[in-house]
């Protein structure tokens, strides 16, 4: 599904991303951790193609694509949602007018209003919000977890093939990040790959991934089968990591 | 039906050539029944008049129009009107009553810019000027029949003054005299068309009153004078114009809309024009509300080369509300300088402006608004919002919020802000695969939403789409 070799990117000039390789295949769940200015959540914004960063090298193959030719809203089409971190608002755009325009620009044809509003209802539903939620202007005067939720939301109902999530659960309290997670376990399959960004270990712990990777500096340092690795950083910190990375590059 | 005159306002279609007909794309075999010279002089005022039978009053009136408009210099404020020339203008076309005209003549592009607006079939053949095909004749009569079992008048300005003289007499001119600037002087002077509405005391219109039903049967000039009478505790909510483009076939629009709202009477303006690149539209609108009476304007103004336009309400009875909600989108070569009056006469009185602006490209708009509190106007309240939005780099918008206050306990407010469609936010909706253009679109529509929701769907719908349309200048 993705494969990303010896990526790099700059933002104002300085490197964030160092030469990133992961491959993720369909139907895996990664998760990638890291400390605070890792570059982890560059990384996910790079793929999107967030226009504030800019690749200086390596490449990304996403379904057999050249993914780093094609414009964000090509990407998206294809299939890649980014769940953000902190998603803008946009006032005066309804959450239902807006995620209507998203579901049919990626159809040949159009689904009906009537149509289209009964899926999105089952959805808003679906995530415990109340039907008045697609009136609600974008974000607007949304709350930290709100915000959230929206995006699962959007993610289900675009119901995109590589879901990226990039800090999904700062801003949640307990019983939204279990309805969040649920929403998200609903929608592993065979033929989806999700990959989440996390500085914590608890989100991984309802969304139990495939594997886990540790990012430092700009790199991708650490990688194992399972949930252990995400595990001990819980328990141990990422100093451990960090001392181990350093040792490696001194010798 | 009869179509007397050439151009109508907010609703014709345009040609730079004299001549062009009423329809509005050029057809040199029109014939007219009667063409004015080029330019004003008091005869043309007179062979006006007389052509349309008024009685001697209204022709006084004109004249004394006329006579203000020649001392009046132009207004060395607002945009720049260094290259109107008045002397090339015609100033009254009367075309030979019925021309057969179908909506297989209209022309391609016209039609296809109706398609991409999604404008209604009958409002379709009434902006190409084919009413004779308008198929919703029998919805238009049973309105008439509705309007007249409850003693609404709403007729053409024309058919008004012959049909209603006493009250026309009582009221025209009387809250936007001839001498209140250059342009209304003109538009006295040589005014035809527009609408006569008066709503008996009591009335409630739950269906808007449209401009366009009326113009089907009467088509009004460039000049068109519009008067509107609501009497106590009536409402009617009048609409005028529509989204379609407007190509005028003369440079100049000038328009004078006068209402009058009774104690206790709700009056409701909507219009959204949307001229040719080519026009001066020079517009003087101005309500005086009495006691707790309400006049809302929506204005919404899109194209023209330059727009001069502050609907204005004043304030006179006690408790008496005014707001004017407006949206000016400015693209390359146009300047959009609107914005609203409020004149605080009595205690008690209220009111809102909210002005939203798109500037795009070298479009440039202006806000220009007054708010002016008289000594006595004890408790007025005045709160003023205007919001501009620039799409690029090098679009342009001002502010000119005057603000006069001669009474201690009146409180006003004015915010203004500027914005940019930020990058963030147009990639945030790219990211769920949204093409830029409807992107930007989409962040406008939003911007404008606080207005657009006031407009019946329809025209909601119709202004985000023309904005849209605009956005890919793809509009013809």
């Amino acid at each position: 599904m993705l494969k990303i070799s010896g990526l790099k990117a700059v933002v104002e000039g300085m490197e964030i991303l160092k030469g990133i390789d992961l491959e993720v295949k369909p139907g895996e769940v990664h998760g990638i951790m890291g400390p605070n200015g890792s570059g982890k959540s560059t990384l996910a914004r790079v793929l999107s193609g967030d226009p504030t960063y800019a690749v200086t090298g390596g490449e990304v193959d996403y379904c057999g694509q050249d993914l780093l030719a094609m414009a964000p809203d090509e990407r998206a089409r294809t299939g890649l949602f980014l769940a953000f971190q902190y998603p803008v608002e946009v006032p005066g755009v309804t959450i239902g007018n807006f995620l209507r325009t998203a579901f049919n620009s990626r159809r040949e044809e159009e689904l009906s209003a009537m149509e289209f509003y009964g899926l999105l209802l089952n959805k808003v539903r679906e995530l415990g919000l109340a039907d008045q939620w697609v009136n609600r202007y974008l974000n607007e005067g949304f709350s930290g977890g709100e915000k959230k939720r929206n995006e699962i939301l959007q993610m289900m109902v675009l119901e995109p093939q590589l879901c990226i999530l990039d800090e999904t659960d700062s801003g949640l309290d307990v019983d939204a990040l279990k309805i969040v997670s649920e929403g998200v376990n609903k929608m592993r399959s065979p033929e989806r790959s999700i990959i989440i960004v996390t500085h914590y270990e608890r989100l991984l712990e309802y969304i139990v991934p495939d594997k886990c990777h540790i990012m430092l500096e700009g790199r991708i340092v650490l990688s194992e089968d399972g949930i252990d690795l995400a595990r001990r950083i819980d328990e141990q910190g990422y100093e451990h990591v960090k001392q181990q990375y350093a040792a490696q590059t001194q010798a | 039906m009869p179509i007397d005159e050439t151009t109508e306002a907010g609703q014709t279609v345009a040609q730079p050539e004299i001549g062009a007909y009423a329809a509005g794309w050029h057809d040199a075999d029109t014939k007219y029944s009667f063409r004015a010279e080029p330019g004003l002089s008091e005869n043309v005022i007179r062979q006006i008049s007389e052509i349309k039978g008024e009685p001697q009053w209204m022709l006084d009136f004109r004249l004394r129009s006329y006579e203000h408009f020649l001392k009046r210099p132009l207004p060395r404020w607002g945009g720049n009107l260094g290259e109107l020339d008045f002397d090339s203008i015609y100033y009254y076309l009367k075309p030979e009553a019925e021309n057969a005209r179908s909506w297989d003549d209209v022309p391609e592009a016209i039609k296809d810019t109706f398609e991409k607006l999604g404008i209604p079939e009958a409002e379709r053949t009434v902006l190409a000027g084919v009413g004779a095909q308008y198929d919703s004749e029998t919805v238009y009569h049973n309105l008439q029949q509705e309007w007249r079992d409850k003693g609404v008048v709403f007729l053409d300005m024309d058919g008004g003054l012959r049909e209603h003289e006493d009250i026309v007499k009582e009221h025209f001119g009387t809250v936007i005299a001839p001498e209140d600037n250059k342009f209304s002087a003109l538009n006295s002077a040589v005014w035809s068309g527009g609408s006569f509405v008066y709503v008996p005391k009591g009335v409630q219109l739950e269906i808007p009153l449209q401009a366009y039903f009326r113009i089907n049967a009467d088509r009004a000039g460039q000049f068109e004078r519009t008067l509107i009478i609501v009497e106590e505790g009536a409402f009617v909510h009048y609409i005028e114009g529509c989204t379609a483009p407007t190509y005028a076939s003369e440079a100049l629009h000038s328009a004078v809309v006068e209402i009058i709202a009774k104690p206790g009477a709700r009056v409701r303006y909507s219009t959204v024009q949307n001229w040719s690149a080519n026009v001066y539209n020079l517009v003087t609108k101005r309500a005086v509300a009495m006691e707790h009476a309400t006049v809302e304007w929506l204005d919404g103004n899109i194209g023209s080369k330059l727009t001069m336009k502050y609907p204005a309400v004043v304030l006179a009875g006690e408790g008496a509300r005014g707001e004017v909600l407006s949206v000016a989108y400015a693209k390359d070569g146009q300047h959009q300088d609107t914005g609203a009056k409020m004149i605080h006469v009595a205690p008690g009185t209220s009111s809102r402006i909210i002005s939203k602006s798109i500037s795009k490209g070298l479009g440039r708009s202006s806000y220009r608004g007054l708010v002016r509190v008289h000594s006595g106007a004890r408790g007025a309240k005045s709160n003023v919002e205007c919001d501009a939005l620039l799409l690029d780099e090098n679009s342009r918008t001002d502010t000119y919020p005057y603000i006069e206050i001669d009474e201690d306990s009146a409180s006003v407010g004015h915010e203004a802000r500027v914005s940019r469609v930020s990058e963030q936010q147009v990639f945030y909706l790219m990211q769920r695969g949204i093409p830029e253009p409807e992107a930007m679109a989409l962040v406008v529509s939003g911007f404008i939403e606080p207005i657009t929701k006031e407009l019946p769907l329809e025209y909601a719908v119709e202004l985000n789409r023309l904005i849209e349309l605009e956005m890919e200048g793809s509009v013809g």
